[in-house]
């Protein structure tokens, strides 16, 4: 197990369907979290990196922007951008940039303000995610997407829009419990059942809702992170992986390939399997995402996954609890901030600061973020 | 240029492989092969990336292909709001996919994982041209 890199800060805003303030703010509230959370100074920073997808930022290249913002001139500062993977892949960069002894203390500041443009702008932009070629000319869009995944894993496996409505109810159950998400009300079965119609089969609570919010997740080298931190989070493993943009270049559309070999690599590198998983946050844009998270990362077999939810084996007291903290259906999904967003819970899990929805003594946790529909995968495994 | 004609709303005028749109006017649906490993691309590619070459040529997209997902959907993005709702489909045509609408006429009740399509040119209005999947 690698112990080379630790975390010793992590921050989130609170996440919010409209943000009153400007990104340069909305980034602030999870830079000063994380900094107080760390115990250092913005002069103890020696680079920072900048994670949100661009199309949403009127600012052009924030990251100059957020540098001088959060105090951090002159250090080094850079954009990484994989849409809504985008902060865990920053936390890739930061992480090799540590090991190559460049620096000893990076920050991975995460935001999205969606509702920085036009609802339509937005529109117009998220219909451009797909390939704008071959498939943005038929009017396509993420729900989808991931509808045609869901109607391909009911096909094969005999999974059904009951499982993900049962994966809905888990996720406003949690997101109760957790004051920074935006949608914190419980659902029922009925209610999450005859929602209207978004994308055969996924209906409106199927889906995930835009947000604004920003993470900050603050690296040390093993050597810094032992003086500055009583309890740091060791990055045991890292995984990244890509599939075709064009959903004409997959083998299958029942799973995201990209999200297996992330976690295959993740496993390999940390030197534990999924057993060995005591808590996890996965990319739950949408319910079918989270079916798919199973069994991509090794939670159940294929076809399988539906068993842990009908089974409660994802919830707080299961065999393997998954988005206990509402997940992006319940907290939202401000896509640069999301990533940071999980890695935080995941953190908190196993310093046993989680609350509420603290699972009982994790060891090892586990963090699966997607960008688009599986074209980016990170995974990263997390240990004490 | 020419390559704006395609689809219901296009985004992009310029591609080596804008006759696609002469060949969907003709009736046909056309992707590219690489004459040295002899792979198949659809949607077209001017270049194929195993080699790496740039000479492809044109083939047919013929025959029957077996639906592998759908969706029917009921919100469209910025330009296609007056079309929903509309179903988005993946076919495989023997190994090569094609990723469309299917036919408008067909029931979400109707349309099922595994029927057979076969795809023809659609002519939108406006003079754009598209194709789409037809049960067979």
């Amino acid at each position: 197990m690698s112990r080379d890199v630790a975390i010793v800060g992590v921050g989130q805003s609170t996440f919010f369907r409209n943000y009153e303030g400007s990104i340069r703010e909305l980034a602030f509230e999870a830079f000063r979290e994380a900094i107080k959370d760390a115990g250092i100074t913005p002069a103890d920073v020696g680079a920072s990196i900048i994670c949100s997808a661009p199309e949403y930022d009127k600012q052009r290249s924030p990251s100059g922007l957020m540098a001088e913002y959060l105090g951090l001139n002159p250090q080094p500062t850079f954009a990484i951008e994989t849409v809504c993977s985008s902060s865990t892949t920053g936390i890739r960069v930061g992480y090799s940039l540590i090991k190559a002894g460049l620096h000893d203390v990076v920050v991975v500041l995460g935001f999205q303000k969606m509702s920085e443009i036009s609802s339509a702008d937005s529109q117009e932009r998220m219909g451009r995610g797909a390939d704008i070629m071959w498939e943005s000319p038929f009017g396509t869009m993420m729900p989808a997407y991931y509808a045609m995944h869901a109607r391909a894993h009911f096909n094969r496996y005999g999974s059904t829009e009951k499982d993900l409505a049962l994966i809905r109810i888990k996720a406003a159950k949690y997101g109760q419990l957790n004051d920074k998400a935006v949608y914190r009300k419980g659902l029922e079965l009925d209610q999450v059942l005859s929602a209207e119609a978004v994308a055969s089969p996924l209906k409106r609570f199927d889906c995930c809702a835009n947000a604004d919010g920003s993470s900050c997740i603050i690296l040390a080298s093993a050597e810094r992170a032992k003086e500055i931190s009583q309890k740091p989070v060791w990055i045991m493993g890292l995984g990244a992986a890509t599939a075709s943009l064009t959903m004409t270049g997959r083998e299958a559309l029942d799973g995201l390939n990209s999200a297996r070999l992330a976690s295959k690599q993740a496993y390999e590198m940390a030197g534990v399997g999924p057993a060995d998983i005591d808590v996890a946050e996965v990319h739950d844009c949408f319910t079918i995402a989270e079916l798919m998270a199973y069994e991509n990362l090794g939670f159940a077999d294929p076809g399988k996954g539906v068993e842990l939810i009908r089974e409660g084996e994802t919830y707080l007291e299961g065999k393997i609890p998954v988005n206990v903290d509402g997940g992006l259906l319940s907290k939202g999904h401000p896509i640069g901030a999301t990533g940071g967003s999980q890695v935080r819970t995941i953190v908190l899990q196993l310093r046993g600061e989680a609350g509420a929805m603290q699972v009982p003594d994790p060891e090892i946790g586990l963090v699966h973020n997607i960008g688009g529909v599986g074209i980016y995968a990170n995974v990263i495994i997390l240990g004490r | 240029m020419g390559f704006e004609k395609f689809g219901r709303v296009s985004f992009t005028a310029q591609t080596k492989v804008g006759n696609f749109v002469d060949y969907l006017e003709k009736g046909e649906l056309a992707g590219t092969k690489c004459p040295k490993c002899g792979r198949k691309y659809f949607p077209p590619r001017a270049d194929c990336s195993w080699c790496p070459d740039s000479t492809v040529a044109w083939i047919k997209i013929e025959g029957t292909g077996k639906l592998v997902s759908f969706t029917r959907v009921h919100y469209g993005p910025t330009g296609f709001e007056d079309d929903v709702p509309y179903t988005l489909a993946l076919a495989d045509f023997n190994g090569v996919k094609v990723f469309g609408r299917l036919s408008k006429d067909l029931d979400e009740g109707q349309t099922k994982v595994g029927m057979e399509v076969k795809a023809v040119t659609a002519f939108l209005p406006g003079g754009q041209l598209s194709y789409e999947l037809v049960p067979v």
